[in-house]
């Protein structure tokens, strides 16, 4: 069996952690089958990591084995916030901080971009009437 | 921020972000164990929240779960206290105190009542008030005082959810849990010694966007205690072999084996701690190499010693198996009643079984 091409010994022996829970390959499985929906219907997909057990070491096995791609960006919204696209374009990997810097919540989003990382009509009209203001009050002082 | 506007419009004041509040409720969806398809939903309903007014009582108890409310790392209590509720009376975290604290407490439940949600941690003592009293007021009359108003009742951990430790035999207190005494309004138990801060401030988000939750028979909130610490645990593939440790410091112990013989209470016990764990999701006593107490299950102080294994059938299985085989399904289905049957009066008696006892079926 393979996920995305990898051999499933190759992804057993690189988990670090002493008992596995044997739920590392079965994820990289969702993620196969997410990938395939998107291609052939458009369907987005959001996994929550906290949901699914997992052994010590084995989440930082997943990440490992997805890496990292051409996009890594750092939102700064109550806290910081990780969205990275993994090596297999569509995966992103979408980590929650909270001001402390400690992880409050952790997801991988299939999809084109996470919505997160778009402007949001609400922001973009705060930010129009912001950008108004300015220019009247410049127009006011000329 | 004021009670009359929503949450929305609070943060729009404030200059909170959209993508911001999007986060809050990525990480809510997912403290609360709900599927992400549901952050949408969690969004449009928090965003016209306007803020319920808490009452929180503490009676016989000893501040634990208010120290771990305290140490929620997801949805801060600051965050919930400030933005989701307006907690109008909690004794300890409250900066007035004695005639002006109690003051704070009836002004909350005159303006609110009937609508506010009512907090309890700690179990109720019975009749003898020198027990337990606050500004002269046992904690049973402040207890029906305060219930009859409210909308719904969260009993917080152990002791309000089950009497707990205070109810432990011989129960010198007389101590009964909150669904003792109040049977006419919704009560939502969170029991642990303590619950998981995460699962406080889950089950009260939660309440206020959704309502009720569903509950299961002893009414805890399915989201959270819908499965066992057993099924949730990462060491069940060595229960499943049958690797088991059998002391705190041997092979089996060193290798991360099932802690099943050294008293486990994970396959009885239904909490979050396997998936939500503690410690801002570090670890959990299981992860930590200790069995599982079963703290969130009713009279777990009595349910004999934490290092004693569950009892378990001790019909002779391999024997009575070979037997069914040469009966067919008859002789199979009796098996099954027969080790059922055994369980059942295990359980009825509380037998337990010693390590030993293991050892020799084996």
């Amino acid at each position: 069996m393979t996920a995305n091409g990898m051999p499933a010994s190759t992804i057993a022996s690189s988990a670090p952690c002493a008992p596995p829970t044997g739920n590392l390959v079965p994820l990289l499985h969702e993620i196969r089958h997410a990938l395939t929906r998107w291609l052939e219907q458009g369907e987005e997909h959001v996994i929550d990591l906290r949901s699914i057990p997992l052994a010590p070491g084995e989440e930082d096995s997943l990440l490992e084995q997805l890496g990292e791609g051409e996009v890594n960006a750092r939102l700064s919204i109550t806290g910081p916030s990780d969205i990275i696209e993994t090596r297999y374009p569509a995966v992103w990997l979408i980590t929650h901080y909270n001001e402390n810097e400690s992880i409050i919540g952790r997801f991988i989003e299939i999809c084109e971009v996470p919505g997160i990382l778009k402007s949001q009509a609400d922001d973009i009209r705060a930010g129009l009437e912001r950008l108004e203001d300015q220019l009247s009050n410049a127009e006011t002082r000329a | 921020m004021s009670k009359d506007k929503t949450l929305g419009e609070t943060l729009q004041e404030r200059g909170v972000s959209r993508r911001s509040f999007l986060k809050f409720c990525a990480t809510t969806a997912s403290m609360m164990a709900l599927p992400p398809a549901m952050i949408p939903v969690i969004a449009a309903t928090l965003e016209k929240l306007r803020r319920p007014s808490v009452i929180w009582l503490s009676f016989q108890e000893c501040t634990g779960c208010t120290e771990s409310l305290t140490r929620s790392h997801s949805a801060t209590i600051e965050d919930l206290i400030f933005d989701t509720i307006s907690l109008d009376y909690h004794h300890t975290l409250q900066a007035a105190s004695g005639s002006a604290a109690e003051h704070a407490r009836e002004e909350a439940m005159q303006e609110n009542y009937g609508n506010y949600i009512l907090v309890v941690d700690g179990s109720i003592p019975g009749e003898n008030n020198g027990y337990s009293t606050i500004a002269g007021i046992s904690n049973k009359a402040m207890l029906l005082e305060v219930a009859a108003g409210a909308a719904a009742i969260v009993a917080v951990g152990s002791c309000a959810a089950f009497g707990g430790i205070p109810k432990a035999d011989p129960n010198p207190t007389g101590a009964v849990s909150v669904s003792d005494l109040i049977k006419d309004k919704p009560i939502v138990n969170i029991p642990g010694c303590p619950p998981i801060p995460a699962v406080i401030t889950g089950v009260l988000v939660q309440f206020l966007t959704f309502g009720l939750p569903e509950l299961d028979q002893l009414g805890r909130p399915a989201a959270f205690y819908g499965n066992s610490i057993h099924d949730r645990c990462y060491r069940r593939p060595f229960y499943d072999k049958g690797l088991f440790a059998d002391s705190f410091d041997d092979e089996g112990a060193k290798k991360g084996w099932c802690l099943f013989k050294l008293g486990c209470k994970g396959p009885t016990t239904y909490n979050a701690c396997a998936t939500t764990k503690w410690n801002d999701g570090t670890s959990f006593p299981i992860e930590a190499g200790h069995p599982c107490l079963g703290c969130s299950e009713p009279d777990f102080w009595d349910a004999g010693s934490f290092y004693k294994a569950l009892s378990t059938p001790t019909e002779d299985i391999g024997k009575t198996a070979v037997y069914a085989g040469a009966a067919g399904l008859i002789a199979g289905a009796a098996l099954g009643a027969s080790l059922r049957a055994r369980k059942q009066s295990a359980v009825k008696n509380h037998e337990r079984v010693t390590i030993d006892d293991l050892d020799q079926e084996s």
